[in-house]
């Protein structure tokens, strides 16, 4: 009895195919709900930095002065937090892996587009032509 | 009286990928007393809560552990809303059910397979991890995460899942059950295992109860302890009966595991049956101020999670007392008087995870 049952284990992992996946060769299986890295839309940005205080790493580094967006993609645990709490959608869940690192960094720094309403700095261009 | 000699057991070895450090004080082959040592991996996760606002700590809760991560995170929120006093949606309540069983499914197949490897039976090892994968798609799918799923937040839950896909992971799990099933027959009745493990590492039911077992190690002696007929979540409307050997050694402990993942099919099976429909989260506002113990029933045993908070975003003080932390009592009275060969098979029984211990 045990026999046979082994044979047919035996067989059957004879004749299909591997349970593994030749990775990163082949591509890893993914879903569309797959959290891989945090991905960003520039031209969206408003430096609101809401991403950076919910972030619970500390990955995310937002300048408004120099209206950069910053990540550390080896900080990052891809939480999502990030994603959902962005008001303007700037910021997306890409479903690939980002790709294994040789070296040390994982910085990537972005320049954004900033706020949208350019009043304040309006404002402050017309308070010197007042006084 | 032959002489002592002292040999140390990890924190490097090739049983388990944990750095559980025993010292093994032994007379010829035979353990005369052990003394465990912790402290390997501490991180301090803990402590980060007066850091971290309360929402996005449920993220830091989460990765106490690498395998009931899903739990961790439940109970931390659990304790949570019930400070805030708040009624999440059924529908919440339901999926954390659901994902809590695919966790325990995971983990016991994964314990599994490590329980064989520590016997040398390495194809039953690839077995069960081949079957964990098809859990772990089923994860995937349906919370973004493969083992770290982050799907709780204060409130309900992150994602929601639709009713085809529930239908076909119920499909999906009765596929391979029976699979799981000529699994679990090599564990209960091949005759090299049960020569391995049939009273070896024998834990009595008095033992089990006053050094404090939890979960498969304190039910592998008949004490009936099971966190989940404490009717959290949605297990209060769910029929189930938790597993229960009374030996106590290692056999049973490996038969409750076993036994036990068809529970959590069951369980999974009667959730997706009667889980309303309805929003699956809530608006939050305000901060918890008060305390509150929240416990739930993890793969390893019952996991305590206790939250403060004084009104505030960051809240005053998180503990976390988890199963393999209780478990390491009954651990060395299991070990005092076994051959050294046995040791690995023993420290492998209690399931233990050292990075849950030390957070």
């Amino acid at each position: 009895m045990t026999f046979f049952q082994m044979t047919k284990t035996v067989l059957k992992s004879l004749f299909s195919r591997p349970a593994t996946l030749m990775y990163p060769v082949k591509p890893a299986k993914k879903t569309k709900a797959t959290r891989g890295h945090v991905k960003i839309d520039p031209t969206k940005c408003i430096t609101c930095r809401i991403c950076q205080r919910k972030c619970p790493t500390q990955a995310i580094c937002v300048d408004v002065k120099e209206k950069t967006w910053e990540i550390d993609q080896m900080r990052c645990v891809v939480c999502a937090i990030c994603v959902d709490t962005c008001p303007t959608k700037s910021l997306t869940m890409d479903n690939q892996y980002r790709p294994a690192m040789t070296a040390r960094g994982g910085l990537e720094k972005f320049t954004v587009a900033g706020p949208k309403k350019k009043e304040p700095v309006a404002a402050d261009a017309a308070k010197p032509a007042k006084e | 009286m032959s002489k002592q000699i002292t040999i140390p057991f990890g924190p490097q070895h090739p049983v388990l990928p944990e750095p559980l450090h025993l010292d093994l004080v032994l007379e010829d082959e035979k353990v005369v007393d052990v003394i465990p040592t912790i402290g390997y991996v501490h991180r301090g996760l803990e402590k980060l809560v007066e850091k971290r606002e309360y929402t996005e700590y449920v993220f830091i809760a989460e990765r106490i552990c690498g395998i009931c991560s899903h739990i961790h995170g439940q109970t931390y929120v659990q304790g949570i809303e019930q400070i805030m006093g708040l009624e999440i949606p059924e529908r919440a309540q339901y999926l954390r059910t659901i994902w809590s069983e695919y966790s325990r499914l995971h983990s016991h197949l994964l314990w599994l397979g490590l329980f064989a490897d520590s016997m040398g039976f390495e194809s039953v090892f690839m077995n069960s991890w081949r079957l964990r994968e098809h859990i772990l798609d089923d994860l995937e799918a349906t919370t973004g995460g493969r083992v770290i799923q982050g799907v709780c937040k204060v409130g309900g839950v992150r994602r929601d899942i639709a009713p085809e896909k529930l239908d076909e992971m119920v499909k999906g799990l009765k596929g391979i059950e029976h699979e799981l099933q000529a699994l679990t027959n090599v564990f209960l009745h091949d005759s090299s295992i049960q020569h391995r493990l049939k009273g070896i590492g024998v834990l009595s039911n008095d033992d089990a109860y006053y050094l404090g077992a939890v979960g498969p190690t304190a039910r592998g002696s008949g004490v009936a302890i099971d966190l989940r007929e404490t009717g959290y979540a949605a297990y209060g409307k769910i029929n189930f009966k938790p597993v229960v050997e009374y030996d106590g050694d290692c056999y049973a402990r490996c038969a409750v595991r076993a036994k036990e993942m068809f529970t959590s099919i069951d369980i999974i099976e009667q959730c997706a049956k009667k889980i309303p429909d309805g929003p699956v989260d809530m608006k939050v506002t305000g901060a918890p101020d008060g305390e509150f113990l929240a416990r739930a029933e993890q793969p390893r045993g019952e996991v305590i999670h206790y939250i403060k908070g004084n009104g505030k975003k960051n809240l005053v003080r998180h503990r976390v007392r988890t199963p393999t932390f209780t478990n390491i009592p009954p651990l060395v009275t299991l070990l005092k008087g076994c051959d050294l060969a046995d040791v690995p098979v023993i420290v492998l029984s209690i399931d233990p995870c050292i990075g849950c211990a030390e957070r």
